[in-house]
């Protein structure tokens, strides 16, 4: 027992910071691409960040934009996404409404349709003690019947469209869409390969769009924060 | 010594397809079934469109414990006589030969859906073959007091979608029956038909946890075809990566295995431990999955000095913390008591079946590519393969835990002493007309991504495994006897890819 509560204060509370320049992220790190000094002076670059995987090679042999180590780019529309000018519009809180029907908390059923497991991988890794989420008051629910809405994953592949639609109509209303990563919004590397919607279908309305191949667990959270009006 | 029949091929060396010998259907069948009985194994037996009505069949085995691997061909016409009716262990392949190519071998088990798609590498004209896509594969146990409990695919937690069904008696499994294929994304023809860096940024999403495991292999075969030769330092990173890629996973799958039988701090530790690795791979490509750094000739990313000791560093202290907290899980007599005895998988299930990676290592099968068919980095750093006897949950936390040990210590001693050489080197045109085998070790087990090029060198067959494909069967057969309620238990500690079994 001793033991036990050595390790426990060795261990300490790491929780993440969740205020505007709180991330320390690496150099290497490919966050929102931001426009350059050279786009500055001339034309303004156009981006669909819905439509990046955030390889290396997308921007190598561009002047005008560069990834950047800004984390946030969770936005309110698939428009949004289509960055005009290295500016994007970051994620509105839910109407006054909604937020209060919520209260203070937000529990999602997360559904993965034709993913890689990695959007997934960093979902889980929101209830991990550095990023918990819990202390938000956010949480993952085992039922759609119990949830607030719905966190899509994968590029919605043809065997799960209809576990997809069956979970979000199970989900009582008001409820919220969130598509997670590059395949959710877009298809991402699996677009066009004729065995998945490429996204999100159009018959399941989408409330937060967050990009990213997966995005990084910190990207999720400055979302779903923005969304429940708390950044 | 190799096998009489078949072709002797090493991991990532290329053989002209021409030379690879040809046999009846009928033959290879038997050849399979005699080559299992004497300690091989399937790596992967899969089909390809040879002409308009004509497919061509290729197996390739594994002798591990003789670092052996051979190939040999069938070219056969839309019906062929099946060969699992002489080996089993080809059943689930040809199962997918079936449902992939549309073929129709006879005399075998009924066909069942692995994935659940239309045909995508069937002979033009050959209609699919798989007859009902709902088909499902249950052992089907009635009594009075049977009851099925059906799970999936949208589960209760935040995991991939898979259905299972339990036929159980109380709480008592009799069957379980996998129902996969929600995740199919069409990977291989994606594969096939893009252009190589679009190809490789597939290969990093066939299995989102593996993205080093399979980026590495496919690059492997790519490179083989195209006489690319990485220099020391590539492979050196390359080896690093996929070490971190497998501390990430396996320390990850201790905390969840602890979460699993409600034991918190440990859950919570090795949680945050998991993401310090995965933090690691950050700092070295700018992803925490690694995305970005494994690339055709090389990697993207090189790791220069500053950053080397800086990574040293982290891996000492990750040391540091990491000990005490797997010892607490290890020595908690209820934790130990939910682990041992609970889905065993015996040592003849596993060679009688080909099990992989954590799954056959757990069980006192030595199966470990680094070792058997050792390549880049792992030529020079050889790291012992780890081993337990008795099968169940706690034996593959074991093996989870020695190999957790033995990659810290290859880590700290590859990054200080990186070779010299250029991070990436040019990988040109491939060669024509060629077939290509690349092993990679990845963390669930073994990955083979299997490479044909047509007479122009273009790509003409992808063909990827992942260890799940192997390992699936092995879940469901460990469940029968224990308790519904130690599934999921059981289930994470297999920890195995939907994604990767899907495609």
């Amino acid at each position: 027992m001793l033991d036990l509560i050595r390790l426990r204060l060795r261990q300490r509370t790491r929780p993440a910071d969740m205020s505007a320049d709180g991330a320390a992220l690496p150099e290497r790190f490919r966050g929102r691409p931001t426009a350059t000094d050279m786009a500055r002076s001339r034309s303004l670059p156009v981006i669909d960040l819905g439509r990046s995987v955030f390889a290396p090679e997308e921007l190598a042999e561009r002047s005008d934009v560069a990834y950047s180590l800004d984390h946030r780019m969770a936005v309110s529309s698939r428009e949004a996404l289509v960055m005009d000018g290295g500016e994007i519009e970051l994620a509105a809180a839910l109407s006054e409404r909604m937020r209060k029907v919520l209260g203070r908390s937000l529990r999602l059923r997360s559904v993965a349709a034709g993913s890689c497991g990695g959007c997934e991988a960093e979902l889980t890794a929101l209830g991990n003690v550095v990023f918990d989420m819990g202390r938000f008051g956010i949480q993952f629910v085992a039922s759609p019947r119990h949830a607030d809405g719905i966190v899509v994953t994968g590029a919605v592949s043809a065997n799960m469209r209809e576990a997809l639609e069956k979970t979000y109509e199970a989900v009582p209303d008001p409820k919220i869409v969130i598509a997670v990563g590059a395949c959710a919004i877009s298809g991402g590397v699996f677009r066009g390969s004729g065995v998945v919607a490429d996204g999100v279908p159009s018959s399941i309305p989408v409330d937060l769009w967050i990009p990213g191949c997966p995005p990084h667990p910190l990207t999720l959270l400055d979302g779903l924060l923005r969304l429940l009006g708390r950044l | 010594m190799s096998r009489d029949g078949f072709l002797p091929l090493a991991n990532r060396r290329c053989v002209a397809l021409r030379d690879v010998p040809e046999m009846r259907a009928s033959d290879l069948g038997v050849e399979l079934s005699s080559a299992v009985r004497d300690g091989w194994r399937i790596v992967s037996l899969f089909g390809t469109p040879e002409s308009a009505s004509l497919l061509r069949l290729i197996a390739v085995l594994a002798r591990d414990d003789a670092g052996e691997l051979v190939a040999a061909t069938a070219i056969v016409p839309q019906e062929y006589p099946a060969i699992a009716a002489a080996c089993h262990q080809a059943l689930r392949f040809e199962r997918e030969i079936a449902e992939q190519c549309g073929a129709a071998p006879t005399g075998a088990p009924p066909l069942v859906p692995v994935r659940r798609h239309a045909p995508d590498h069937a002979p033009s004209g050959w209609l699919p073959t798989v007859p009902d896509r709902d088909a499902f594969d249950v052992d089907v146990v009635s009594g009075e007091e049977v009851h099925e409990v059906a799970v999936g695919p949208v589960h209760a937690g935040v995991i991939e979608p898979g259905h299972f069904r339990f036929q159980a008696h109380g709480e008592e499994v009799l069957a379980l029956e996998i129902v996969l294929g929600y995740q199919h994304r069409g990977v291989e023809r994606l594969l096939e038909r893009c252009e190589r860096h679009t190809a490789t940024l597939v290969a990093e999403s066939i299995a989102g946890d593996t993205v080093i495991g399979h980026a590495s292999a496919a690059c492997g075969a790519i490179e083989a075809l195209a006489r690319s030769r990485k220099t020391p330092r590539a492979q050196a990173i390359r080896g690093i990566a996929l070490e971190l890629e497998r501390l990430a996973n396996h320390i990850g799958d201790l905390g969840a295995m602890s979460g699993d039988v409600a034991f918190q701090p440990a859950a919570a530790y090795l949680g945050r431990l998991r993401g310090e690795c995965l933090n690691l791979l950050m700092t070295i490509s700018g992803n925490r999955y690694g995305r970005g750094l494994i690339r055709p000739g090389g990697v993207g990313f090189d790791i220069p000095q500053d950053l080397a000791a800086e990574v040293v560093q982290r891996i000492e202290r990750l040391r540091d913390e990491l000990a005490p907290a797997i010892r607490l899980l290890f020595e908690a007599s209820s934790v130990q008591s939910r682990f041992e005895g609970v889905g065993v998988v015996t040592g003849e299930q596993c060679r009688a079946n080909g099990y992989v990676g954590i799954v056959a290592r757990s069980c006192d099968v030595a199966r470990d590519v680094r070792h058997d068919f050792a390549y880049g980095a792992y030529r020079f750093a050889q790291i012992p393969v780890a081993s337990a006897w008795a099968g169940d949950v706690l034996a593959r936390a074991l093996v989870r835990r020695l190999e957790i040990q033995r990659s810290i210590e290859f880590l700290l001693e590859q990054v200080p002493a990186l070779p010299r050489g250029a991070p990436r080197v040019e990988c040109g045109p491939l060669q024509p007309s060629e077939l290509v085998v690349a092993l990679e070790e990845g963390w669930r087990g073994e990955i083979a991504h299997v490479v044909l090029t047509d007479a122009g060198g273009n790509v003409r067959r992808h063909k990827v495994v992942d260890p799940s494909f192997h390992n699936w069967p092995a879940l469901a057969g460990a469940m029968p006897g224990n308790q519904i309620s130690d599934f999921p238990l059981c289930n994470k500690s297999f920890n195995l890819s939907y994604a990767g079994h899907d495609l």
